[in-house]
C-alpha cells in the first residue's frame, strides 16, 4: 500500500500556491494539508496525483480569527486548535464540543478544518458545521477570490464546487447569538469511526418558543445539509418532547439516505430520527 | 528516474542526511534511512496508530506523512524514549503491568501516551481514554495498557 | 506484581515481569519487517481479483520491463513446486484441494496468488505488479456453504468431506423424547487479524548450502519438513527462524504459499527475498475462520436431562483446504458437547469449498464455533421446558464423580477423556462472585425502569496440551546462567518467561539467568511449536522434566563436593547448600558445571557438562473448563450493544504467572467480542471482498472493551502433566459470544433472538423492529 509517484511542491505563499496549481492541477495536482484524508487514499492508490503542492508551510494559512461577526478558520488550521474554544461564546464551544468526535487524537493533530470541507467525505463533521452554520467558504485561484455558501460548495460524494486549481483559503462562520442552544449527536460503530449519521441542531428561544433553528444531518446522505422542513416543523414551538419527536421525523423523512452492504437506507434513516431527538433534547438542556 | 529529495531529519537527537523519493512516507523513511525499526507499520492506512512517532512535539502517524514533509523536523520515536540505559516511566510502567505481549503496537502506544502526557500533564482520566483509544492492539485487551499508562501518567506529574 | 523475596526469582505462581520485554518496549525488536539482507529482492504477489474462473493467460511482459524487475513468475515458471501439503501428512481424499503457490488453471477467490514479481524495493514492486493483466473467464461464484455444492475439478465437488462423529442412539432417542428443541444459528466469517502483517524473508546461504526462512512462526519444525519436500532438500539443508512476532493467533505460521516463493526465488535468483504484505492483502489473504452454519436440534427428557445432540453442519472452506485439512471440522463435531453429558450424539459437518479466502484455525478452533452454539441451544432449551438456564445446565453437567470422562469422540486423533475438574462448583463459585441472584433482580429492576439491560452465562470447555510429545536441551554454564532450548514457539504470549519460570523453580535459580531457545530449527531438530494451547502445558512439562534431571545431576556432583548426601540439599537462588544449614558451606550452579568440564578431574566418569535433554509424552490432551457471565445494555434505537460487566471464572490447573494468564484471558475476551458484535467479512454478489480495510473490518479500540473480573482458580491441576497445568490461551475468547447472545436476549425480552453472529446494530435493531413493535 505504497503510493504512486508524485512531484513535491512547498510554496512558501499563497501566491505561489494557486501558481502550482494552476499549473499541475491538469495534471491531477493537488493540495496537501493535513493528509489525514488524502493520504489513505493514496495509500490505496484510489487518489494518484501527479503532484502534491504542500500547503503546511505557509504561515498566513493556520490562523482562526474573529473578523467582525464570522469565525474565519485558515487553510491550516488543524482539529486539535479547536479542542479548547477558540472563540468566546456559544460557537467556541460548539466547535469544541465537535470536534471530539472527530477521528482520534493523532489525526487531529495533523488534520485539517479547509482540508476536511474540500475532501467533502459525506461522513466530515467539519462539513456538516459548514452546511449546519451557513459558513462562507472562500476560494482562490490565480483569477483571485470567489466566495461560495456552504449550501452550494457541497455537491456530491468527495466533490465540492471547487474548480480544480482552486485553493480553499479559508471557511468563514458566522458567529452564533450569546443564547443559542447547541446539540451534536453522532452514531458510529466504535469510538472514532466515520460517523454513520449524525445531527448538528441550534436555535434560540424567544418568549419561551424556538427561533432561528437549523437542523444538519451528515453522514446520511452524499452531503450535509439543513433540513428545512425540519427547521419549520419546530419554529415558534416550545422546546419539549413532541416538538422534537416531530422534528425528528420529518428530517426522518425528508432524506435521500446512503446506502451500502453494510447499511441499509432503512437504518439510516431511523438513525437520523433519533439523533436529530437527541441532539435537540441536548440543546434544550 | 526517480526524483529523490534531500532531507534532514532529526530522530531521537540525531541528525539523518537522507535522500528518499516524495512519496516515502515518513513511516519508511525512519524504519529504512534512518534504520530505526521501532516504528511499525500495522496498517498503512492511519487507523491502528502503530506507526505514531512525535513530530515536532506533536503525536503523529507516520505512514500519513511523507517523508519530505518532516525535512527539518524535529522527531521522536521509542528508541530515543530511555535515557541511556535508564527506561522512561512509561516504558518501565508497560512491563511492570503487563501492558504488551507481541510488542507490535507496543512503540505506538508509548510514543502516543508519552507525548498526550507530556503536553497535558493535567489531562482527565476519560480525555486519557480517548486519547488511548486511538490506537489497536490486539493482544492485550487493553486493560493493563490502561493501568500502565495510569500509573506512568501519577508518575510523570510528580517527577 | 511480584511481592516478597522469593518472588522476585520468578518462580511458579509469580506474577514476574516477563524476560521478552526489554526489547520491545525500547523499539529493538526484530520482527520480519525489520531483517534485511544486502542486495535483497521485494516480493510483491499479484492476486486474482476474480473470485472464480480458468486462467486465460497472465500478461507480465510489461511489468517484467518495468525498471527495477528483475523477475515476474507464474505458475509455469514453478511447475516443479507441489501444491502446499498438510501439516499433519498426507490425505489422498483431500490432495486435490490443495492449492499451489501460484494458481494453475484456475483461481478460486479474490486474493489468490497468480504471479509473483521480484523488484529492487517494494515501491516498485507495487508499481509493477500494477502491470501485470490476468485474463479470466469468469465462472459463476459459490459464496455459501448451505448452497448446493458445485463442481471443485475432475469429478469431485466442492462438498471436500463429509466429517462424521457419532455415538448412542439418535434415533430412537428423539422418536421418545419428552421434547425436542431445534436451532438454527450461524457463525459469521472473521479471524486473528494480528496487528503484524504477514512475512517472509528467504535467503540462500551458496556458502553453507543451506535455505534460510526468517520470519518463521508457530510451527517452524514442521513447515521446515513440509518446505524440503516442496523443494527437494534435506532437513539439515532447510532452517527456519523465528524473530519477534506480532501476534499469531492461529493464523500466522501457517506454510502459505508466500513462504514457499521466498524460498524458491531466493535460491533461483541468488539473492535474499523479502515479502511484506500489506494489510489489505492480508484481509483477503491470510487464513480466515469460523464461518459456520449450524442446524441443531436437541432431545430432552421431562426432568430437563438433554439425551441427544444432532446437529447438522455447513462450514465454509473458502477456495482451497490449507496445511490444515478437515481438523477445524474434526474439532468442530469433536467438542460440541463440552461439558454436558450429552449421552447422545451425532454431528455431521460439510466442509464446504467455496469462492472465498480459505479458511482454517483461529484461537479455539471449533471450540468458540460450539460454545455458541451449544449454549443458545441450552438457553432455548430451558425457555421450553421453563427451566431456569442455570438449573438446565446443572442437571446436565458432567460432575466430579464422573470423571475422568470418557467421550466417545476424537478430537485431533485423541479420544475425549475430560480430566477431573468440578464444573459445576465452579459455577457456583462464579455466580457468588458476581451476586447473580441480586444482579438478575437489579437488572430486573432496571427493566422496569424502561433500560434495556441483561445478564447471560455460557459455559465453555476448552482443550489444550495437544501432544504426542515433546523435548527440551538445558545447558547450565560456568557462570550458572542457564540455557533451554525449545522447539517451542513465541506469537508474543510470554512462552520464554513461563519456561523460564518452570526451569527456575526447578532447578532454584533466578529466571532472569535463564535463556530460552525456540523457534530455530537450527538449534533443536524437533518441535510442534506453539498453538492450541499446548506450549506451556507440553513445552513446559518437558521443560520441567529436563530441569529435575539437571538438578538430580547438580546435588549428586554437589553432594561429592560437598561431603553431604544429597537428599539433604536444596538449591536456593542458584546455590547448594544444605536444607538445614542454608549459609553453611555451599557450592553454586556455576561451580557444579565447572566441575563437570570435559578435563576436570572431579567429573570422574559421568557425562561431562551440567546438562540434559529430555521428552515428555502426554497420553491425552487436559480439557480445561470454565464460564462467562456478560451483562450488557441495549440501545431499543440504534440496537448498538454496549458491555457493563463481564466476568470470567476459569479453572488453570497450575498458573505458572497469574499475570500473563490474565493477559491471555483478556486478549482473548477482546477478540471474543470482535466476532459477537465488530468482525465480519463480507463479499458482494461476485465474491468481491468487500472488508479489505480497517474501516471496514472492525477491530475493537479500548472503549469497546470492559474491565473484566476474573476468578482463576488452581482446584483441579491437570492429571496429564507433572507440574499440573493447563493452557490458557483459548480460555477468553470461547465463552464470549454466547454470554453476550444470552445478554442481549435476556436484555431485549426476547428469548432466543440471537442467532447470529455478529450481532450488529442494524441487524439486532431489525429484530427488535420485528418482535417488540
Amino acid at each position: 500500500m505504497k503510493p504512486a509517484a508524485f512531484d513535491y511542491h512547498r510554496p512558501e505563499t499563497v501566491e505561489e500556491a494557486v501558481a502550482l496549481l494552476a499549473k499541475y492541477a491538469p495534471e491531477d495536482g493537488r493540495i496537501l494539508a493535513g493528509g489525514q484524508s488524502l493520504v489513505p487514499t493514496m495509500a490505496f492508490r484510489l487518489a494518484r496525483p501527479g503532484h502534491l503542492v504542500d500547503i503546511n508551510g505557509i504561515d498566513a494559512l493556520d490562523q482562526i480569527k474573529l473578523d467582525g461577526d464570522a469565525l474565519c478558520i485558515g487553510a491550516c488550521a488543524r482539529h486539535a486548535d479547536f479542542h479548547k474554544p477558540v472563540c468566546a461564546g456559544p460557537l467556541g464551544e460548539l466547535l469544541a464540543r465537535v470536534v471530539r468526535d472527530i477521528a482520534h487524537y493523532p489525526i487531529r493533530m495533523r488534520g485539517t478544518f479547509c482540508g476536511s470541507a474540500a475532501h467533502a467525505d459525506p461522513a466530515s463533521e467539519w462539513c456538516l458545521v459548514a452546511a449546519t452554520l451557513d459558513a462562507t467558504m472562500v476560494a482562490v485561484s490565480t483569477s483571485g477570490e470567489r466566495l461560495i455558501p456552504a449550501a452550494e460548495f457541497f455537491e456530491t460524494i468527495m466533490t465540492t464546487a471547487l474548480a480544480e486549481d482552486e485553493l480553499l483559503r479559508e471557511v468563514r462562520i458566522p458567529t452564533l447569538a450569546h443564547d443559542t442552544h447547541f446539540g451534536f449527536e453522532e452514531f458510529n460503530r466504535r469510538a472514532g469511526d466515520f460517523a454513520i449519521a449524525m445531527a448538528l441542531v441550534t436555535f434560540r428561544l424567544e418568549d419561551g418558543l424556538m427561533v432561528d433553528p437549523h437542523i444538519g444531518i451528515g453522514g446520511a446522505e452524499d452531503k450535509p445539509r439543513r433540513i428545512a422542513e425540519a427547521e419549520t416543523s419546530l419554529a415558534g414551538k416550545p422546546p419539549a418532547d413532541a416538538a422534537f419527536r416531530t422534528a425528528a421525523e420529518v428530517a426522518a423523512a425528508a432524506i435521500d439516505p446512503m446506502e451500502d452492504h453494510t447499511t441499509s437506507a432503512g437504518y439510516r434513516r431511523g438513525l437520523v430520527a433519533t439523533l436529530t431527538r437527541r441532539a435537540l433534547e441536548r440543546a434544550s438542556l | 528516474m526517480i526524483k529523490k529529495m534531500d532531507i534532514n531529519l532529526t530522530v531521537n537527537g540525531r541528525s539523518h542526511a537522507v535522500s528518499v523519493a516524495p512519496r516515502k512516507t515518513l513511516a519508511d523513511v525512519i524504519r529504512e534511512d534512518c534504520g530505526q525499526t521501532g516504528t511499525h507499520l500495522g496498517c498503512e492506512h492511519g487507523i491502528c496508530g502503530a506507526c505514531t512517532v512525535i513530530v515536532d512535539g506533536a503525536p503523529v502517524r507516520s505512514c500519513l506523512m511523507f517523508g519530505v514533509q518532516a525535512d527539518g523536523a524535529e522527531i521522536r520515536t521509542v528508541e530515543g524514549l530511555a535515557n541511556g540505559n535508564e527506561l522512561h516511566p512509561m516504558q518501565r510502567a508497560f512491563t511492570e503491568h503487563h501492558a504488551l505481549q507481541c510488542g507490535y503496537c507496543t512503540p505506538g502506544f508509548l510514543m502516543l501516551a508519552t507525548s498526550v502526557l507530556e503536553r497535558e500533564p493535567d489531562i482527565s482520566d476519560d480525555d486519557l481514554l480517548d486519547v488511548l483509544s486511538s490506537n489497536l492492539c490486539r493482544c492485550t485487551g487493553y486493560v493493563n495498557i490502561i493501568k500502565a499508562v495510569r500509573a506512568a501518567a501519577a508518575e510523570m506529574k510528580e517527577g | 506484581m511480584a511481592t516478597g523475596t522469593n518472588r522476585l526469582l520468578g518462580h511458579l505462581g509469580d506474577s514476574v515481569p516477563r524476560l521478552e520485554d526489554p526489547p520491545l518496549i525500547t523499539g529493538k525488536g526484530r520482527f520480519v519487517g525489520d531483517i534485511n539482507f544486502p542486495d535483497q529482492l521485494h516480493m510483491r504477489i499479484v492476486r486474482s481479483p476474480f473470485a472464480h474462473g480458468t486462467i486465460k493467460s497472465v500478461d507480465t511482459a510489461a511489468a517484467k520491463a518495468h525498471p527495477g524487475v528483475v523477475a515476474v513468475w507464474t505458475s509455469d515458471d514453478i511447475a516443479d513446486i507441489p501444491p502446499i501439503d498438510f501439516r499433519e501428512g498426507s490425505n489422498p481424499a483431500l490432495a486435490l484441494f490443495r492449492q499451489y503457490a501460484l494458481a494453475r488453471d484456475k483461481v478460486r477467490y479474490v486474493g489468490d496468488p497468480v504471479a509473483a514479481l521480484f523488484a529492487e524495493d517494494a515501491y516498485t514492486a507495487e508499481d509493477a505488479a500494477e502491470l501485470v493483466v490476468i485474463n479470466v473467464n469468469e465462472l459463476p461464484v459459490l459464496l455459501n456453504a448451505d448452497d448446493p455444492p458445485q463442481d471443485f475439478k475432475d469429478g469431485y465437488t466442492t462438498e471436500a468431506a463429509l466429517v462424521e462423529q457419532a455415538y448412542g442412539d439418535i434415533e430412537n432417542t428423539f422418536a421418545n423424547a419428552f421434547k425436542v428443541v431445534e436451532l438454527d444459528v450461524k457463525i459469521g466469517r472473521h479471524t486473528g487479524v494480528p496487528l503484524e502483517c504477514r512475512g517472509a524473508v528467504g535467503r540462500y546461504d551458496a556458502a553453507r548450502d543451506i535455505v534460510e526462512l526468517h520470519g518463521a512462526a508457530k510451527v517452524p519444525h514442521r513447515n521446515r519438513e513440509t518446505l524440503c519436500r516442496m523443494l527437494d532438500r534435506p532437513a539439515s539443508g532447510v532452517h527456519l527462524y523465528e524473530g519477534h512476532t506480532g501476534g499469531g493467533f492461529g493464523i500466522r505460521g501457517e506454510l502459505y504459499p508466500e513462504d514457499v516463493l521466498v524460498c524458491a526465488a531466493a535460491m533461483r535468483l541468488d539473492r535474499p527475498v523479502k515479502w511484506i504484505e500489506d494489510r489489505q492483502e492480508h484481509l483477503m489473504a491470510a487464513n480466515h475462520s469460523r464461518q459456520q452454519r449450524h442446524i441443531i436440534r436437541a432431545a430432552v427428557a421431562e426432568d430437563g436431562e438433554v439425551l441427544a445432540f444432532d446437529d447438522e453442519i455447513y462450514l465454509d472452506q473458502g477456495g482451497y483446504i490449507r496445511t490444515h485439512g478437515t481438523r477445524v471440522a474434526n474439532m468442530t463435531t469433536g467438542t460440541l458437547p463440552g461439558p454436558y453429558r450429552i449421552p447422545n450424539y451425532r454431528a455431521v459437518c460439510h466442509f464446504r469449498l467455496t469462492n472465498k479466502t480459505p479458511a482454517a484455525t483461529y484461537r479455539s478452533p471449533g471450540r468458540y464455533e460450539t460454545t455458541f452454539v451449544r449454549e443458545r441451544l441450552m438457553d432455548k432449551i430451558a425457555v421450553e421446558m421453563d427451566m431456569d438456564p442455570v438449573a438446565l445446565r446443572r442437571r446436565n453437567l458432567i460432575s466430579l464423580e464422573e470423571m475422568p470422562y470418557w467421550r466417545d469422540l476424537d478430537v485431533l486423533g485423541d479420544s475425549v477423556e475430560h480430566d477431573p475438574g468440578d464444573y459445576a462448583g465452579l459455577l457456583d463459585q462464579g455466580l457468588a462472585r458476581v451476586s447473580w441472584d441480586e444482579l438478575q433482580a437489579e437488572l430486573a429492576q432496571r427493566r422496569d425502569n424502561g433500560e434495556l439491560v441483561g445478564a447471560g452465562l455460557s459455559m465453555f470447555f476448552e482443550k489444550s496440551g495437544l501432544g504426542p510429545s515433546d523435548g527440551a536441551k538445558i545447558f547450565v554454564d560456568t557462570t550458572g546462567h542457564i540455557e533451554v532450548v525449545t522447539g517451542g514457539a513465541s506469537l508474543g504470549q510470554g512462552f520464554e518467561t513461563a519456561m523460564a519460570q518452570i526451569c527456575a523453580e526447578d532447578l532454584g535459580t533466578d529466571y532472569r539467568r535463564i535463556r530460552v531457545v525456540h523457534g530455530r530449527t537450527d538449534r533443536i531438530d524437533y518441535g510442534v511449536g506453539a498453538h492450541a494451547s499446548r506450549a506451556t502445558v507440553l513445552t513446559g512439562s518437558a521443560v520441567s522434566k529436563t530441569a529435575l534431571k539437571v538438578r538430580e545431576k547438580a546435588l549428586e556432583v554437589a553432594a561429592e563436593l560437598l561431603q553431604t548426601p544429597a537428599a539433604t540439599l536444596d538449591i536456593t537462588d542458584g546455590v547448594i547448600h544444605a536444607k538445614d544449614n542454608p549459609t553453611g558451606p555451599s557450592v553454586t550452579l556455576g561451580d557444579v558445571a565447572a566441575a563437570l568440564a570435559p578435563a576436570a578431574p572431579t567429573r570422574g566418569d559421568r557425562d561431562p557438562y551440567l546438562a540434559a535433554e529430555e521428552w515428555f509424552n502426554i497420553e491425552h490432551q487436559t480439557y480445561p473448563y470454565g464460564h462467562h457471565i456478560a451483562v450488557v445494555k441495549v440501545d431499543r434505537e440504534t440496537g448498538e450493544v454496549k458491555i457493563e460487566k463481564y466476568f470470567i471464572a476459569y479453572d488453570i490447573g497450575r498458573a505458572i504467572n497469574p499475570m500473563m494468564i490474565e493477559g491471555q484471558l483478556v486478549g482473548g475476551l477482546a477478540q471474543g467480542i470482535g466476532g459477537a458484535l465488530y468482525e465480519e467479512f463480507t463479499y458482494d454478489e461476485r465474491g468481491e471482498p468487500l472488508s479489505v480495510t480497517f474501516m471496514d473490518y472492525l477491530l475493537p479500540t479500548l472503549r469497546e472493551i470492559p474491565i473484566p473480573e476474573i476468578l482463576l482458580t488452581e482446584d483441579f491441576p491437570s492429571i496429564r502433566t507433572p507440574l499440573g497445568i493447563k493452557g490458557a490461551g483459548e480460555a477468553g475468547i470461547t465463552g464470549a459470544p454466547a454470554a453476550i447472545a444470552s445478554a442481549i436476549d435476556n436484555a431485549i425480552g426476547i428469548p432466543g433472538a440471537v442467532t447470529q453472529m455478529p450481532m450488529t446494530p442494524q441487524r439486532l435493531k431489525k429484530i427488535m423492529d420485528e418482535r417488540l413493535g
